[in-house]
């Protein structure tokens, strides 16, 4: 009924290349940043933007950021935990050396930091492929939390070696440190995640995201009609970098506050943030999002039925947990190897042909 | 002989030790990768249940005692007896083969002809689900598992060594009898893979697909005869690995252990899992050795995946691996 291309005519070529071409699309993204901008803020209280709306923001940009580099550019990495880490490490030496600049300039060039080392973890990913790229980004993984547990000079030489984010504000209102409201640990996390995903979508829809793509499926192809691998394979590093970086700095700095390295970053984080993407669709960034959602929700949900409602132990509970996440990675695979992403692109479909599917 | 290298020395045999461990888990893997094209992220958690599932049948324990108790309210835990070593070996490794016929049914059936990434994937999902089934099944408190192997230092090497060098090696006897296990291992894989008749339908299928189906070889019972071994080959290094040090959660990370292994000596080589091994675990421990207490050690941690990352840039298919021809 609504939701068809039929009736909305476009008369420039910036309407045509726009990124949602239908009408009702458009009308539900403004609602949704209405939602998101005009009516959550208001009404979020402590526990719900710690267990739900922060860390999915969070998750959300690590996931735009990693499905970039798997989804799109096809290059698979098991060092996004380790890449986070340089984000937060990052921000936190900035944050700690530089006071009187702003929070969020700290945050970007935290993101600018873990791109460089991205960079530089990417340079193998010029001669290994596959598996093998797969297992070399571990490398990164476990040397970058060792290094970051072996220097002192990273967490400034703290008796702890934990790594606390001092008090900072925006506009007057603190965004970090223990008076932070619920409302603008929030809003911070949204405004970058919204920027990050407004950038991906519009990097992949152009020149840099066809050629990510064209390596992603077949690279010596690729590289006969003039994509340059070199350039594409770093950019790839690079760009997701810079979104895992930005993702690190604000999982520190904003949600957690304080953090220790192998316990925030360790290889669980790489797996979390890999599941997120498969589970909501590698290469689509709606995907992305949904793949955050789903597993920030699901343990969520899981605990508050299990140990609230009947009463489990914790640890038991954390286990079947493991088993359900495991199980529906399974499941999901085999049913819909394409993700959540595929799925909300098949009902699109039968939206358009409804209530007339012939 | 001066000191520093009789400490070298001695660090390399331990190395060498240590590498065997991991060769024991890399072998897994490259049994499933030869037959199967699927790299089996699950083959440390494997190890790890069936691990567990031995101490747990030794012991008696009660299957899912935990979760019984918390849906009922009940207060079960072990029947009360304890089964010989040998009868719960036995036991486990039916687990292990009914796993592995079960894996094939429920989830590999489903995935034929997908994308190798997909199929890892899935394999990283089958490990987060085989966990927690362990520790729902038997509890996740760390055990102890001891089915009789000798433990501690080795009075014969360290005599030995003394009487020549005027300084005792410390070489732990465990590492002695798992370096025996995996040659013994080793050695009946290639007699099986060589001179049976299912050996020589592995091979076919680990050659080519297509062609081992064309010729009336069962694919599905390939691969869930393929699983068991790998089952089998986990058995083995979980009671390791599992007497070394206990049978715990860190267990199934030694899986990632075994990857660089994997890296160094190719996919496809079960020489290559062995020489990979030890390279690593040689590797690991002269640079802990040497190079560790500058820079403030625990360089286990990323030494081997280091090493294999810069050894790759220069042979990406690993030291036995098959030369990867790639066409447009």
């Amino acid at each position: 009924m609504f939701y068809r291309e039929a009736g909305d005519f476009k008369t420039s070529y910036r309407q045509d290349s726009q990124t949602f071409p239908i009408r009702f699309d458009r009308w539900r993204f403004y609602a949704v940043l209405a939602l998101a901008f005009g009516v959550i803020p208001f009404v979020i209280n402590d526990y719900w933007a710690n267990s739900v709306f922060v860390p999915f923001l969070i998750y959300a940009i690590a996931a735009i950021g990693l499905n970039i580099l798997t989804g799109y550019a096809g290059q698979v990495s098991l060092g996004t935990g380790g890449f986070m880490a340089v984000g937060a490490y990052a921000c936190y030496k900035l944050m700690t050396s530089f006071p009187e600049v702003s929070i969020l300039i700290h945050v970007l060039l935290a993101g600018g930091v873990t791109a460089a080392v991205g960079v530089l973890f990417g340079l193998p990913s010029l001669r290994i492929k596959g598996f093998y790229l797969a297992v070399a980004t571990l490398a990164a993984q476990f040397f970058l939390v060792w290094l970051f547990n072996k220097v002192p000079w990273f967490y400034n030489f703290s008796a702890s070696g934990q790594i606390t984010a001092p008090d900072r504000t925006v506009l007057g209102y603190f965004v970090t440190g223990a008076q932070t409201s619920a409302t603008a640990k929030y809003l911070v996390c949204l405004v970058f995640l919204v920027l990050v995903a407004l950038i991906a979508r519009n990097l992949t829809r152009g020149t840099v995201g066809r050629k990510w793509m064209a390596i992603r499926d077949m690279d010596i192809a690729a590289e006969i009609i003039g994509v340059n691998p070199l350039t594409t394979k770093l950019t790839a590093f690079a760009v997701s970098s810079f979104f895992i970086g930005i993702a690190g700095a604000l999982f520190f700095a904003v949600y957690l506050g304080a953090a220790e390295v192998g316990e925030a970053f360790g290889i669980q984080k790489s797996f979390l943030i890999l599941f997120m993407v498969i589970i909501g669709g590698l290469g689509s960034i709606f995907g992305s999002f949904a793949g955050a959602a789903f597993l920030v929700l699901l343990p969520v949900l899981l605990k508050n039925l299990l140990v609230g409602t009947l009463g489990w132990p914790t640890d038991l509970a954390a286990h079947i947990e493991l088993m359900i996440v495991g199980g529906l990675i399974v499941v999901f695979l085999i049913a819909e190897p394409h993700g959540l992403a595929q799925l909300w692109r098949l009902a699109k479909e039968k939206l358009r042909l409804w209530p007339f599917p012939h | 002989m001066p000191e520093q290298l009789l400490y070298a020395m001695e660090v390399t045999l331990n190395g060498l030790m240590a590498g065997v461990m991991y060769s024991l888990v890399a072998l897994g893997f490259v049994l499933i990768f030869k037959a199967s094209g699927i790299f089996n992220y699950a083959q440390g958690v494997l190890a790890l249940f069936a691990a567990l599932t031995l101490v747990g049948l030794q012991n008696g324990q009660i299957p899912f005692a935990h979760l019984i108790n918390a849906a009922l309210g009940t207060n079960l835990h072990s029947f009360g007896w304890k089964l010989p070593v040998l009868v719960a070996i036995a036991l486990t490794a039916l687990v292990m083969v009914g796993l592995a016929i079960l894996i094939e049914k429920l989830v590999l059936k489903h995935l034929v002809n997908q994308a190798p990434i997909i199929l890892f994937m899935a394999t990283i999902g089958l490990a987060y689900f085989l966990e927690g089934l362990g520790d729902v099944m038997w509890g996740a408190d760390i055990k102890k598992l001891d089915v009789g192997l000798p433990q501690g230092i080795s009075e014969t090497v360290e005599s030995v060594t003394d009487s020549i060098f005027g300084y005792g090696f410390f070489i732990d006897n465990l590492d002695i009898v798992a370096t025996v296990v995996a040659v013994l291992l080793v050695a009946s894989l290639t007699i099986f893979s060589q001179y049976s008749k299912q050996g020589r339908a592995l091979r076919a299928v680990a050659d080519d697909h297509q062609a081992a189906l064309s010729v009336g070889i069962s694919l599905r019972f390939i691969w869930v005869l393929v699983w068991s071994i790998a089952g089998f080959v986990a058995l083995v290094a979980g009671i390791m690995w599992g007497t070394k040090s206990g049978v715990q959660f860190s267990l199934s990370l030694i899986a990632l252990k075994a990857l660089p292994v994997l890296m160094l000596g190719g996919f496809t080589s079960i020489p290559g899992a062995i020489v990979g091994g030890l390279i690593i675990g040689v590797g690991e421990k002269l640079f802990e050795f040497s190079v560790g207490p500058m820079i403030g050690g625990a360089t286990e941690n990323w030494f081997a995946y280091m090493l294999a990352l810069i050894f790759l840039v220069f042979r990406p298919q690993g030291l036995f691996g098959e030369k990867i021809i790639e066409r447009v």
